[in-house]
């Protein structure tokens, strides 16, 4: 079952589509569970399924083909960096290779503490502000050094 | 009409139509992979890109609308150029494994790349794989590297089976066909993937590495399974079944067939077969010739007419036996003077034999199905005990029909409902007269007398105001009767509502027939109240025990509406002569086995759900010493002296059997005489108990397929209750529990489903788990075991 908090928000979501297309709001439920659990389980997407109505299957293909949802637990915050052209010539390999070290892990590992997941991600339309990378996918913090890097990383030691 | 060039031929189609389509009805043909005329349009596979003059680049023939004064090259160097790239394209990641793959010879990819693409590859980097998967014991998944992601198999589930299985995961490079967390694919219809997929990746698990398709001969067939009658191609290799296959017939199967049809030939191979006449001598079973068999039989039977009377000698067939053999065993019945003969024997309720104008059938042409846009469907598990009639129905809701259900079970028919009515078996009666008191409400119509007095109290829920309402708005409505509502000790009654309903919603009023010749077991007279109309029908001959029973492929406790009284009728007999295929239970209280042929091994005659008589010839030779009923019945009817047994071919009986021209004549579903008498409110105390018959049971072939027999549909049953009459009883999901009925109990496992009515036990029949239960309906206790 999802949780009441997700089902609200579902619902409020619903009210945006005709009455027979549910299954539109597919997305963004996958967006509600990933917000409150930080990955998608297979049984989150059967209960979504469930919820919506479209086949378990049908969800599972959304959730597998949109790269910023986590399909296993991804640590507490979920950094993301950009890898693709503009960010790799503005130095995006040298800033997944200072966040390997800093953090000890390689891309799609999470740190012993669960604290934080590394991860490449496609691009985000910030070319401008490259290299880029993003927190939770919520959050784009650009024009990385490793200075900002290690800034950023002790703001979120912090909370 | 617009008209558009193709290749230089000028063709006319319709406005709205594609390229694709029009090719079609020019007669050239385009290449194509993801293409499926039954299917919704994908254009993913790009290998139908064509040259249309005026436009820069080559378009996808399938995608693309067919406009006025088109001119299409289908062969252009553009086209060609166009074909072999993409088909460059498709191989790169393509196994070179045909030597060993199941689809080899007859592939499309195979085809298309031999007629399309280029000599060489010029791919020289990796490629890719993926894992194979398991998705149940028909479709075979392993070889999923072979697939080209043309999507055929997810749109099927979607659009035609009506559940999305198959499913293509993650993204680009990656992306791959499979199912939901390795859960198994349990569509009725599941098989049609292997049809439709263009390569090896889908290939059929029970018939894989059996052979290979240039190995094959062909032989057309009729399913002798459900009322629909599907064309069948039978493949065969060294005189043996290899696979079935369907032949398109898009009046009865359009191009498909369920996985009963497709996969239950394993069952003509299976280990049970019986290939050696039989005979009990004191307590033993030997083998001995036919001859020695057939002396034995019809001494038993002269003897028992001589002391006993003819009246008490019975014949039960069921209606999966061909119209000659149904034909030829009435005969010899009423030659010998008795008239009891049935094929009804899942039937309980026979008031309305002999009152019926003829044969009970679908009330239409199965294509039909597609145009109405209202369905009453009352008594039907609709999926499994029809599943393409199903489909059609899907297909007409789809469409903006609208499917209205009343049963005891609320089963998923992967469709949506419209309206339901979901009550106790003994309540279905008054649903009916409410949805027919409210359709003459809303139609301002007048009843007759005594349908009007037998209906006037009843008082109208929502619901069947809702069906009514739904029913008076269509204008192409179809009443439908199911196998449960056939079933259903007040049968007859139902049948004289339904047929009123029909008639006041202007309705087209049909049975589903049970079996692939429910029909023609009327018209060739393997009814008791046919003749002259002296018989005991199938209920009568078991409630009053008969000297001799002679058995037709029944196997009573599995064919018969009440298997534990069939059972002692068997048991107390002098004389019980099984013809059957198999060695089954008989063999407890039997006196004689005659091997006869299944379908592939005999010629004959099935006269589909819609009245059409469909012939065909024996696929294969007879297994051992069996041979064809028709054959063994045509010996009896000499050595029992009765005249006119002299036929030198089932073609003969077919004719005699059968006046053709006669044959829409006989076909009525109009019943008269049989007075309306409503059930009284009486709250019954104990579980009504609603039974199926799963879909890999119905029949003696099915039950031994191996592979059908692995599925979900397959698994052992389970005593099914609403959860609140788990409560009452304090047993959880799973518990074992002791199932009562009539003086026989067994224990089963209890299943919860919430969309049963309460009051309600639903128990399978049609399986060995529950064959000494009694009657399919009637009350049933449960205990805590």
């Amino acid at each position: 079952m999802l949780s009441e908090q997700i089902q609200q928000l579902v619902n409020r979501e619903l009210k945006k589509y005709p009455a027979d297309q549910k299954q539109s709001a597919v997305m963004s439920a996958l967006r509600f569970v990933q917000d409150e659990k930080g990955w998608i389980s297979t049984d989150d997407m059967a209960d979504v399924a469930d919820f919506l109505g479209m086949a378990k299957m049908a969800v599972y293909e959304v959730a597998t083909f949109y790269h910023m949802y986590n399909l296993k637990p991804m640590g507490k915050t979920t950094l993301t960096i950009c890898t693709n052209l503009s960010c790799t010539l503005c130095g995006a390999e040298d800033t997944v290779a200072y966040l390997k070290t800093k953090l000890g892990i390689g891309l799609g590992e999470v740190t012993a503490d669960g604290k934080y997941g590394l991860r490449e991600g496609e691009c985000m339309g910030t070319c401008k502000d490259a290299p880029i990378l993003a927190i939770n996918n919520k959050k784009l913090c650009g024009r990385l050094t490793n200075e900002k890097i290690d800034q950023i990383l002790a703001e979120l030691d912090k909370s | 009409m617009i008209k558009i060039e193709i290749d230089g031929k000028l063709v006319e189609t319709e406005r709205g139509s594609t390229v694709m389509d029009a090719a079609h009805k020019a007669g050239v043909y385009i290449p194509h992979f993801c293409y499926h005329k039954k299917l919704s349009i994908a254009a993913n596979c790009r290998m139908c890109l064509v040259e249309v003059e005026k436009v820069p680049k080559p378009l996808p023939a399938c995608a693309t609308p067919a406009s006025d004064g088109m001119k299409v090259h289908t062969h252009s160097e553009l086209a060609a150029k166009a074909q072999k790239g993409v088909m460059e394209f498709l191989l790169i990641n393509h196994p070179l494994d045909c030597p060993i793959c199941d689809q080899g010879g007859e592939c499309q990819l195979q085809d298309i790349a031999v007629g399309y693409g280029g000599g060489v590859s010029r791919y020289t980097e990796e490629k890719r794989v993926v894992m194979s998967k398991s998705v149940g014991e028909l479709i075979s998944t392993n070889e999923m590297t072979r697939c080209i992601q043309c999507t055929r198999c997810v749109r099927f589930g979607q659009e035609i089976a009506g559940v999305m299985e198959l499913g293509m995961a993650n993204r680009s490079e990656h992306s791959e066909i499979m199912s939901f967390v390795n859960s198994t694919v349990d569509s009725e219809l599941s098989g049609n993937m292997i049809d439709l997929c263009p390569v090896g990746a889908l290939t059929s698990k029970p018939f894989r590495y059996t052979a290979r398709s240039w190995e094959l001969s062909r032989r057309k067939s009729v399913s002798p399974h459900d009322g629909l009658g599907a064309p069948l191609a039978i493949h065969i290799k060294n005189n043996k079944v290899a696979r079935v296959v369907p032949v398109e017939n898009e009046d009865i199967n359009e191009c498909w067939i369920s996985d009963k049809d497709r996969f239950s030939y394993e069952g003509l191979n299976s280990a049970q077969r019986l290939t050696k006449p039989m005979l009990k001598q004191d307590g033993k079973w030997l083998e001995v010739e036919w001859a020695t068999a057939l002396e034995y039989v019809a001494n038993g039977l002269h003897q028992i007419s001589g002391s006993a009377g003819a009246e008490q000698i019975a014949a039960l067939a069921t209606p999966h036996s061909t119209l000659e053999e149904l034909y030829l065993l009435q005969k010899l019945l009423r030659g010998m003077g008795s008239g009891n003969i049935d094929t009804r024997t899942r039937l309980s309720d026979f008031s309305a034999d002999g009152k019926q104008a003829g044969a009970p059938w679908l009330g239409m042409p199965i294509a039909e199905i597609n145009q109405c846009d209202r369905f009453l469907i009352v008594g039907s598990f609709l999926r499994k005990d029809h599943p393409l009639l199903a489909q059609r129905i899907r297909q007409a809701v789809k469409n903006g029909g609208e499917a209205n259900l009343v049963h005891s079970s609320d089963d998923d028919l992967l469709m949506p409902v419209a309206n339901k009515a979901i009550v106790v078996p003994s309540e279905i009666l008054n649903v009916l007269a409410q949805v027919l008191k409210a359709l003459a409400e809303e139609k301002q119509a007048t009843l007759s007398a005594d349908v009007q007095q037998a209906i006037g109290k009843v008082n109208v829920a929502d619901s069947a105001r809702a069906i009514a309402h739904s029913l008076a708005d269509g204008k192409h409505a179809a009443v439908l009767l199911g196998n449960f509502a056939q079933q259903h000790p007040q049968a007859s009654q139902i049948s004289v509502i339904c047929e009123q309903i029909a008639f006041l919603s202007n309705a087209k009023f049909g049975y589903l027939g049970e079996a692939a010749n429910s029909v023609g077991a009327y018209l060739a007279d393997a009814v008791p109240f046919a003749g002259d109309g002296h018989g005991m029908n199938a209920a009568e001959m078991l409630a009053k025990p008969r000297k001799a029973y002679l058995l037709l492929n029944v196997e009573p406790e599995l064919d018969m509406h009440d298997a534990q009284q069939a059972m002692s009728a068997m048991r107390s007999a002098d004389m019980v002569v099984a013809l059957s295929a198999y060695k089954h239970h008989a063999t407890e209280y039997a006196d004689v086995l005659l091997p006869i042929a299944p379908f592939t091994e005999t010629s004959g005659t099935f006269i589909n759900t819609e009245g059409r008589a469909q012939s065909f010839k024996g696929a294969v030779k007879p297994l051992g010493e069996a041979r064809p009923a028709w054959k063994v019945l045509r010996v009896l009817g000499n050595l029992m002296d009765v005249s006119g047994f002299d036929y030198d071919s089932s073609e003969a009986v077919r004719d005699e059997a059968l006046d053709t021209a006669q044959m829409a004549s006989k076909l009525n579903n109009h019943i008269s005489g049989v007075p309306l008498q409503l059930n009284s409110a009486a709250t019954v105390a104990d579980l009504q108990r609603v039974s199926d018959v799963p879909i890999y049971y119905a029949d003696a072939v099915v039950r031994r397929a191996d592979s059908l027999q692995k599925t979900h549909d397959a698994a052992s049953p389970c005593i099914i209750l609403h959860g609140n009459e788990l409560q009452k009883l304090g047993v959880q999901c799973g518990d074992l529990v002791t199932v009562k009925q009539g003086d026989a109990s067994v224990s089963l496992a209890v299943a919860m489903d919430d969309r049963l009515p309460q009051g309600v036990a639903r128990v399978a029949a049609g399986h060995q788990a529950t064959s000494t239960l009694g009657a399919m309906f009637g009350t049933i206790t449960v205990e805590r075991a």
